[in-house]
């Protein structure tokens, strides 16, 4: 077992016809990812990398039974893609996964959107402005965003990250000491998102494959705060932990648009010392997140 | 995007919140016609610029850094004091709390109406980032620093989230109001103007509406005597508008100009240019820099899908920055290959003649094709490992850290 996403999974690209949702699409493919399908309003009929294009999402998921959706539309449109995927699970489905890469959405439109799949209670929306979610197999597996496909290896650990080639550098350094990864999951680096930290968390303490989980997190807000108050009363496996942007000065945006220090508020220091009171094993160099979990694995007698 | 307080008011009224009556000026001619045509006996002399502290701030000479008057925001009695006011303000440089000691030049000036004031209060309007809604936050204690409020008296500042499904709702207009302890025409005013500002938040984008103070004057009328006014960013696809609202000279040139060629920079003070692909990886790049005795010059995102062109664009921005005296050069590719990156360094290190030392760090896709351009040219790169090895290395090679 994974979290959210089955090795197996078969999975929907909205945007399918566009420059950024071919590219991706057809790496998913080469990962070996259950495409079923694409999504472009006007484009239906046609065929792409194999798979058919439809009109809607209530469409593709009635004539595919699609259990995943990624999101390759631009910003203007991207809101109401995820919308659009939120109506059409709940209404054919019950449930489904919504992950939204797009960078760049309106924060009013986020508002109304996360709002919208809130009030669906099992249609779970991953980003947007994130790398996805990726259930590495024994061969091949379920690649749903822009990882790279190659550096992951399936295994026990999990990974859950605002960042995303800060998560590619925490696949690397689980690599380093012959640990593959459950799934790695970017929740995205926006201040309005889909899923947050402690959900991830809690599906990762549930999860019988997922032995130790690696969080990073970055400054702003205080979502890595109350993920680690969570864990402290309900996780009982090993968490290591890292945080960007201790030397980001406060009140400048850096990169991600959630990623600023406001009022003096969400600051990498506050974050550590909430993750260290936890009892959450911090790397301070990303380099060193290897080392820092082989060592909480060793004390937890999982090496 | 930040815009002026003389900006904000005339969105505000716009939208039918209550404001003085004022004009904005860039000169001292233009602030003495503006006192005559507001025809008001008391006047307030108000320096333009997006940082906050204005009232609190001093004002300087910007050649001799002599200090000119106390204060960013004056209120002014006759035709004299406006005079003199402007002259003090228009050119000078005002230091405020939130400017840094280096302040800022202003060229802009408001000159507004007067009002007999009964009560300040405060009023903001932002996106929560852990509800995920937009939250209303008022206090009677306005005029002061709203971070102090809620830091010492926090049962004085009240709230409201709006769930975006209904929108704002009347009786959290009404219960707002009544938490301020207005009543009557007040409370009737204050009503009115939350709706409306409400309607503007949603439909200008806004990040943050913060109006500090909110007066209420002797005749029982709300109004906005300040605004400070910020849009998202993310949205200027649909507002074209806010090109006119842009002040450049309140933004860093070099870090416009990196944003137009699609990276994301940031200047510091440090002397290690960092050159990194994506947001968060960047951050740790600058981190771990400073953990091992050195200090950031820079955050600098190159994006996922960056090429040879942007790569050398993205070179030339650090070295404009003369405390430049080594650069790291951290990749993870993902999308992005490491070939190209390799070609992208080599290039830009060619033709920019680059003289001080460069260590570059490549993972992921292609890397060892990377790794083997780099290997091959005869230029002076240092290759390095991971992230600590690339710098620990760039730190030792300008002769810094322990």
């Amino acid at each position: 077992m994974a979290i959210w996403i089955e090795e197996d999974a078969k999975v929907l690209v909205q945007g399918i016809t566009g420059k950024q949702g071919m590219f991706h699409a057809g790496k998913m493919v080469e990962y070996g990812t259950n495409l079923v399908g694409g999504v472009t309003p006007g484009k239906g009929g046609q065929e792409v990398l194999g798979v058919p294009v439809f009109d809607s999402m209530v469409e593709a998921i009635s004539q595919t039974d699609a259990d995943a959706t990624v999101i390759y539309v631009p910003p203007p449109f991207a809101g109401e893609a995820i919308m659009e995927a939120a109506n059409a699970f709940e209404t054919i489905k019950g449930e489904g996964v919504i992950v939204c890469i797009t960078e760049g959405i309106p924060t009013l439109d986020m508002v109304k959107a996360a709002a919208y799949v809130a009030n669906r209670e099992n249609v779970r929306l991953i980003g947007p402005n994130c790398p996805g979610i990726i259930t590495p197999g024994e061969t091949g597996g379920a690649k749903l965003g822009i990882m790279p496909g190659h550096i992951h290896a399936k295994g026990r650990i999990g990974i859950v990250s605002k960042s995303g080639t800060l998560t590619y550098e925490a696949v690397a350094q689980t690599m380093s000491i012959d640990e593959g990864q459950s799934t790695c999951i970017g929740i995205g680096g926006d201040p309005v998102n889909g899923t947050g930290f402690i959900e991830c968390l809690a599906a990762f303490e549930a999860d019988s494959q997922t032995e130790a989980i690696v969080m990073i997190g970055e400054i702003g807000g205080n979502a890595e705060q109350e993920a680690a108050e969570w864990a402290k009363e309900n996780c009982s496996k090993p968490i290591v932990g890292f945080v960007a942007g201790a030397t980001a000065p406060p009140g400048k945006r850096m990169g991600h648009a959630g990623a600023i220090i406001s009022g003096g508020k969400g600051t990498a220091e506050e974050k550590f010392a909430a993750f260290e009171a936890a009892g959450i094993a911090c790397a301070r160099d990303p380099s060193e997140l290897g080392q820092v979990l082989l060592a909480s694995l060793k004390k937890a007698g999982l090496r | 995007m930040n815009i002026h307080e003389y900006q904000g008011k005339a969105l505000l009224k716009s939208a039918g919140v209550p404001v003085l009556e004022g004009v904005h000026c860039t000169s001292v001619n233009e602030a003495l016609e503006a006192y005559d045509t507001l025809g008001s006996k008391v006047v307030a002399v108000k320096s333009q610029i997006h940082a906050g502290g204005r009232g609190k701030g001093t004002m300087y000479n910007p050649d001799t850094r002599e200090e000119v008057m106390q204060g960013g925001v004056k209120i002014a009695f006759s035709r004299e004091e406006v005079e003199n006011y402007a002259s003090n303000i228009l050119g000078n440089l005002l230091v405020t709390i939130q400017t840094g000691d280096e302040g800022k030049i202003v060229n802009n000036l408001y000159i507004e109406s007067g009002c007999a004031i009964a009560h300040e209060y405060y009023l903001a309007l932002l996106v929560d980032r852990e509800s995920k809604d937009v939250l209303i936050m008022a206090s009677t204690e306005g005029g002061m620093d709203i971070e102090d409020v809620a830091h010492n008296t926090p049962e004085k500042i009240h709230k409201i989230n709006v769930d975006p499904n209904s929108g704002l709702l009347g009786f959290q207009k009404r219960d707002l109001g009544m938490a301020l302890g207005l009543s009557g025409n007040a409370l009737k005013s204050f009503f009115k103007m939350l709706g409306k500002m409400y309607d503007m938040f949603v439909a200008q984008d806004c990040a943050m509406v913060e109006i500090n103070p909110l007066v209420k004057t002797e005749d029982d009328e709300m109004i906005a005597l300040d605004s400070k006014i910020s849009f998202d960013e993310n949205a200027e696809f649909r507002h074209k508008e806010w090109n006119d609202l842009r002040d450049l000279s309140e933004e860093e040139e070099v870090e416009i100009r990196a944003k137009e060629t699609g990276l994301s920079y940031v200047k510091l003070d440090g002397n290690i240019g960092c050159l990194v692909n994506g947001a968060g990886l960047a951050m740790a790049t600058m981190d771990v820099i400073k953990l091992y005795g050195g200090e950031p010059a820079n955050f600098l995102d190159v994006g996922g899908g960056a090429d040879e062109e942007q790569v050398k664009t993205a070179f030339s921005i650090i070295l404009e920055d003369p405390n430049v005296k080594g650069i790291l050069v951290n990749i993870f590719g993902g999308i992005m290959r490491c070939d190209i990156i390799a070609r992208g360094v080599i290039g830009a290190t060619e033709s920019l003649g680059l003289d001080v030392p460069l260590v570059v760090r490549l993972a992921g896709t292609n890397v060892d094709e990377g790794k083997a351009i780099l290997a091959a040219s005869d230029l002076n790169i240092h290759p390095a490992d991971d992230l600590a090895d690339g710098a620990q290395k760039i730190v030792s090679l300008i002769g810094g850290g322990e």
